[in-house]
């Protein structure tokens, strides 16, 4: 059961990035863009890391996609226009692929009997963030701060 | 005897089940999944229809008039009338829109609806999909409601529907921040995303009388009435409708809808209450807990749905008493009151927890609450600053 609902979400993910790259109309490309993710994040749902698709759903669908979205509303004018194939996206694609594939081949972990993994509770990703990882946490925390003030200076009113 | 009445849909389930005993268990598991998704699909579409009706009555009851009374006795089948219409309208798709993102957007935003139902516990070892982080999984879904509303404003091609859209985005991105600020208190002090965990967490009562639920303690209080009104704004209804404003913009993301279509963004958004609603009763009000020990016998389905009920009405009582909000008040107020009053919560749930929990806590956490509070109603007052109105935008 589980390969078949592997087979059927790689499927739809797969079909989901394909139309992404090649769709006409950017809000289609955007929109199926956000299928994929949906998708990968049922990958790892699959996997048994729940909080991990969850975060996955809630940044990529409730903030990256509509941001992504909002983005192409309010500076594209000219969507039916055809800007003829882009080779240089094909060939990045392709670099990247490559460097995926040697890097898996050369891995030797796929050799190796899989170890017992536990299975990752909320609680456990929590204590862990909230201890050894405090530091980095704080650190990006402050980042985003940073970056909702920036954003708000940006786009405050001028007073005259 | 009232054990096997509070268990009776379980057992019910199990019978369903025994017919399949000995067949392989991925077949059990889905046949599982089917029954319980069956049950929510029944219970909360037959609920649709019942408040969609004892809403025009309620509502009627409050602007002295009498409200549908023709349908059956006192009107109570007008759901069924209702619905033939609309399946029998036509079903008009503009010339002009984007027509696959114009049927994905209605389904989209109804599947999201019935998915964040799936998570809360509805009675006793009833929530029909547990899962570790179910208040996560409830908001990580919900998100892409904002995708469902913008999908529905684009594809129409009408500068109704997209004003319509953004409002609607705008107003949910904002007050989605106060709802889920608002719900991490709770999840602190049990320690826990689980939704039946923190129904077990409010079990009990303190003297013997009060339930330990959290709407009982300050912290728990602020933030259900902040949950409720971000709820509100969430689920686009009086007084933060401008989404859909009929005397501005037409219908909002619904102008181009017709027929079906239209009635299944009706039926998302009161299924979106639903949910609203019961994840409020879940974590602020005890879930299905009676509120007395001398009220447990009384099965436990029935004190969620109680309570359910009891949280609808206040919506119905809300949209018949109170205007329209402007969009830069509601802006205004989500950003200056209602996150400010959110992260104060926070601050008092940790109080509390740190004093004891018992009453020094109590009072300590009241203290901070009311502090934030008066502080932020003086800061905010606006009372001296009456100037008029300038228009940025429109002259």
């Amino acid at each position: 059961m589980n390969s078949a609902a592997f087979i059927l979400i790689a499927a739809t993910t797969l079909a989901a990035a394909l139309a992404a790259a090649t769709l006409r109309k950017l809000m289609h490309a955007a929109l199926s863009f956000a299928v994929a993710f949906v998708g990968i994040a049922a990958f790892f749902f699959l996997l048994g890391a729940e909080f991990v698709g969850l975060a996955l759903v809630f940044i990529y669908i409730g903030a990256v996609a509509v941001l992504i979205v909002f983005t192409i509303l309010l500076t594209r004018r000219d969507l039916g226009k055809d800007h003829g194939f882009n080779w240089s996206g094909v060939l990045i694609a392709f670099a990247v692929f490559v460097g995926l594939t040697w890097s898996i081949l050369k891995t030797q972990s796929l050799s190796i009997v899989a170890l017992h993994i536990r299975v990752l509770t909320v609680k456990k990703i929590g204590e862990t963030l909230m201890t050894s990882y405090v530091w980095p946490l704080q650190c990006v925390g402050l980042l985003l701060t940073a970056a909702l003030i920036g954003a708000l200076v940006l786009v405050v009113e001028e007073k005259r | 005897m009232s054990k096997s009445i509070d268990q009776v849909f379980i057992s019910a389930k199990q019978w369903l089940l025994s017919w399949l005993a000995g067949s392989p268990a991925w077949l059990i598991h889905v046949v599982s999944s089917l029954i319980n998704i069956f049950a929510l699909l029944a219970v909360f579409l037959t609920l649709f229809a019942l408040i969609s009706v004892l809403e025009r009555k309620i509502l009627a009851r409050m602007q002295n008039r009498y409200g549908p009374n023709r349908v059956g006795p006192c009107g109570l089948f007008q759901p069924i009338a209702d619905g033939i219409k609309m399946l029998i309208k036509e079903d008009i798709v503009p010339a002009r829109a984007d027509k696959i993102v114009h049927f994905c957007a209605p389904v989209l935003i109804a599947a999201v609806a019935i998915l964040t139902l799936g998570v809360i516990p509805y009675g006793r070892n009833m929530t029909p999909f547990t899962i570790d982080g179910g208040i996560l999984f409830f908001f990580a879904v919900g998100s892409a409601t904002e995708l469902a509303v913008f999908m529905a404003g684009w594809a129409s091609n009408n500068k109704f529907s997209m004003l319509g859209a953004m409002r609607a985005i705008a107003q949910m991105i904002s007050y989605e921040l106060p709802l889920i600020i608002a719900v991490l208190p709770v999840v602190m002090v049990v320690g826990s995303l689980m939704p039946d965990r923190i129904v077990t967490a409010q079990a009990g009562f303190t003297f013997g009388v009060v339930p330990r639920w959290f709407a009982f303690t300050p912290w728990g209080a602020a933030a259900f009435i902040l949950f409720f009104v971000s709820g509100l704004v969430e689920s686009n209804r009086t007084p933060f409708d401008v989404p859909e404003g009929e005397s501005e913009i037409v219908a909002g993301h619904m102008t181009e809808y017709s027929g079906f279509k239209y009635a299944t963004f009706f039926m998302a958004e009161y299924l979106g209450m639903f949910a609203v609603s019961g994840l409020g009763v879940t974590l602020f009000l005890g879930g299905w807990h009676a509120p007395a020990r001398a009220a447990e016998f009384v099965p436990s389905y029935v004190w969620f749905f109680a309570k359910l009920s009891a949280l609808l009405f206040v919506y119905i009582w809300v949209r018949g008493t109170l205007p329209r909000t402007r969009v830069d008040q509601m802006m205004n107020f989500a950003w200056k009151f209602m996150l400010p009053m959110a992260f104060t919560c926070i601050i008092a749930a940790a109080v509390w927890h740190y004093a004891g929990r018992g009453l020094r806590g109590w009072l300590w956490s009241l203290v901070v609450i009311a502090a934030v509070y008066t502080a932020l109603s003086t800061l905010l007052d606006t009372k001296r600053k009456f100037a008029p109105r300038v228009y940025r935008f429109a002259e």
